[in-house]
């Protein structure tokens, strides 16, 4: 391991190995991950990963479960020393650091609170280790527990706590050293549903109040969505596609994030250049589908076409196509095999000639039924070409 | 008769079974002891004055009990060789039980941080030993240690020292035996905490800021205090009352409470005396005990 550190970089990394000029990368990254080996026996759980986060910034590492979101992370805590690769911390690289010699602390997905400690010793006891004098550590804690709002407690042992309250006590206590990053690893799975709605808002607030760097490991996309800045999809130890949640969800980079993030449909087929400088795809299933997207797609003999529920209309004929509708090029008729209210909005199923099933859900807007079509009626369904993605199969 | 009421009289039993076994095979023994230890001794067949006999009737009770008299208790505390067995006995089992905890906690943390397949394997060769007889295995350490025994063969061999070196009847061989015989009744309780410990505790430790050192210090050993104090009572309470391994590998210069026992009822015949002497020591051992119990209670009190 000390051989390979000793080794002189063959080239300094270059800048143009990244791709996406959207951010400006004058001051280097507060953390940069580059490229990170870490195996298992024979699995590798961590697969030449690169990836760099910004100061400030709100982070989620998403991905189903063994896909090595959690070995990052604590690779990055110094639990896991990496078999390849540097993790860079302000320049630094703290890659075969040992966990307490590293700025950054990590909030575990069982809290992990010490039992033989009252609220107070347990937030204080990573300021004790600092060598921090008494008085500062009793400054330091009260500020945490009026941070956490925990004030009255802090005599209590974690086993006379609520889950919301243990889990406000390990937030205390991963914030009081005042981590250049902090580690989240699941920090909402235990909460029930009405709790962890509200602290995710308390953790976005606190992470913008405070201006840290919050790293948050989840399996949970809609916690993802709600309060990262960027989130980095994992699947196979490897980045899929680090992307705003907007980007994630709208532009999805590959197949496999536009099944893992929502609820998609997919239609396969080949491309070829369409006259308005769209593409059209001939798909098996349905027709000919155009889409909004420069040619430059059409590299690859076989695409798939992405449409998301909420961009797939019904109505009972298809709208005229007519100067006011040229969008509505791509039209399906089928017939409504499976209709799921679910109070805001209703997802159809809706079974085409071809035999393929699309999905569609519309927003219920108004009280009364009139809009809404039931099992068994025929529809159009359609979508405007700017709302179709074309990835590769 | 509903299926409830079936049902309610063996679960009363099963809740009584332990008391019952504990008033017969305890109790009432105990209750024989205490009753020989009052009373004096003659030469005869059993060697103690009967202290009541139901078949006078009750004015003999009554005599009887006037009779009773504490002064085999006044002998013991008295008399310097019973007061000597004593502290032997309390220093033997504290020092003891020190080398185990100091052996046995070590084994009990590499035990709990293996991996899960390796840990019953390593639990097996712990318990392995058991399955031989006691005194057996104590006879084999007399084979090692003898005057021609193998630990002398090998230290001559290697020419670590250049004669035979006493080992039998001393206190080091005693000692030996006792940390051998004892050592899983350490080492099992202490893996029993230890393996059920959240590894995540040390991990967050580590986390804020401690040294490997400290993260044992301030979060593994506290944590595993109800298995420090089962493990030494394990062994203490039995080591003070130990009469086998002081009687075969120890010297006879000094005895221990178990030996002094033995002697007073099989030696000198004096059964009161030795009934007497075993009631204190149950006394004695009940101080410990109830302090674990308390312990204990705080634990469950605070588990709430």
């Amino acid at each position: 391991m000390a051989e390979q550190l000793s080794q002189p970089d063959p080239q300094p990394v270059a800048e143009s190995a990244t791709p996406e000029p959207v951010t400006v990368a004058a001051d280097p990254p507060l953390l940069r991950i580059d490229g990170v080996v870490k195996t298992f026996g024979a699995v590798r759980a961590v697969d030449r990963l690169s990836l760099d986060i910004g100061a400030g910034e709100f982070f989620a590492l998403l991905g189903p479960s063994g896909c090595g979101k959690t070995t990052l992370l604590r690779m990055l805590a110094g639990f896991e020393t990496p078999d390849q690769g540097r993790i860079l911390l302000d320049g630094k690289d703290i890659a075969q650091m040992l966990p307490h010699q590293r700025p950054v602390n990590m909030m575990f997905q069982n809290y992990a609170l010490f039992p033989h400690l009252s609220v107070r010793d347990n937030i204080a006891f990573g300021l004790k280790r600092a060598r921090m004098p008494g008085s500062e550590i009793a400054a330091r804690v009260a500020e945490m527990v009026a941070l956490v709002r925990l004030e009255g407690l802090e005599k209590r042992k974690p086993d006379q706590l609520s889950g919301g309250q243990r889990q406000r006590v390990a937030l205390a206590r991963s914030l009081a050293r005042r981590p250049r990053v902090l580690l989240l690893d699941e920090p909402l799975a235990a909460l029930d549903k009405k709790l962890r709605e509200s602290t995710q808002a308390e953790l976005m607030e606190l992470q913008r109040r405070l201006g840290m760097t919050f790293i948050v490991v989840t399996h949970d996309q809609d916690e993802a969505m709600t309060m990262a800045d960027h989130i980095g999809v994992m699947d196979q130890g490897r980045l899929e596609q680090v992307a705003t949640p907007r980007q994630l969800y709208e532009a999805p980079r590959s197949r496999w994030v536009a099944e893992f993030v929502g609820d998609v449909n997919l239609f396969e087929g080949e491309p070829r250049p369409d006259e308005a400088g769209r593409i059209a795809v001939a798909t098996r299933d349905a027709g000919t589908i155009f889409a909004a997207e420069p040619p430059d797609t059409l590299t690859k003999t076989k695409v798939c076409v992405a449409v998301r529920p909420e961009k797939v209309k019904l109505s009972r004929r298809g709208p005229a196509l007519d100067a006011g509708h040229a969008h509505a090029v791509n039209r399906l008729e089928g017939v409504v095999t499976e209709v799921s209210y679910l109070g805001g909005l209703t997802v159809y199923k809706v079974k085409l000639d071809s035999g393929a099933v699309l999905r569609s859900s519309m927003a219920n807007t108004a009280r009364l039924e009139t809009e809404a079509y039931s099992v068994a009626q025929r529809v159009v369904a359609w979508f405007a070409p700017d709302d179709c993605v074309v990835l590769e199969q | 008769m509903s299926a409830r009421r079936i049902f309610a009289r063996p679960a009363r039993f099963a809740a009584i079974a332990p008391y019952l076994w504990m008033v017969l095979f305890f109790l009432v023994p105990f209750g024989f002891v205490l009753k020989i230890s009052l009373s004096q001794t003659v030469i005869a067949q059993p060697p103690y004055s009967p202290v009541f006999d139901l078949s006078e009737g009750f004015a003999a009770i009554r005599a009887a009990l006037a009779a009773l008299s504490l002064d085999n208790f006044r002998l013991l505390v008295s008399d310097d060789l019973y007061v000597l067995s004593y502290l032997r006995s309390l220093v033997v089992a504290a020092v003891s039980t020190s080398i185990l905890l100091v052996i046995g906690y070590p084994i009990a943390y590499g035990m709990a941080r293996l991996p899960r397949r390796w840990q019953s394997v390593a639990m097996v060769l712990v318990i392995v030993p058991f399955w031989t007889s006691f005194l057996i295995r104590i006879y084999a350490w007399i084979n090692i240690l003898q005057h021609d025994g193998l630990l002398n063969r090998i230290l001559l061999a290697l020419h670590l020292v250049s004669a035979p070196v006493v080992w039998l009847s001393t206190d080091s061989a005693m000692y030996l035996g006792i940390v051998y015989s004892y050592l899983p009744f350490m080492v099992l309780p202490l893996y029993a905490t230890l393996a059920k410990m959240e590894p995540a505790l040390e991990e967050a430790a580590s986390d804020l800021g401690a040294s490997p050192r400290l993260v044992f210090w301030l979060v593994t050993f506290p944590l595993s205090l109800p298995g420090v104090a089962a493990g030494i009572l394990l062994c203490f309470i039995p080591i003070v009352g130990e009469f086998v391994i002081p009687d075969l590998l120890a010297g006879s210069d000094s005895l221990m409470i178990g030996q002094t026992l033995w002697l007073e009822f099989f030696t000198n015949k004096d059964w009161p005396v030795a009934s007497a002497a075993a009631v204190l020591l149950l006394v004695l051992l009940l101080v410990p005990l109830l302090f674990y119990e308390r312990l204990q209670r705080r634990q469950l009190e605070g588990g709430r």
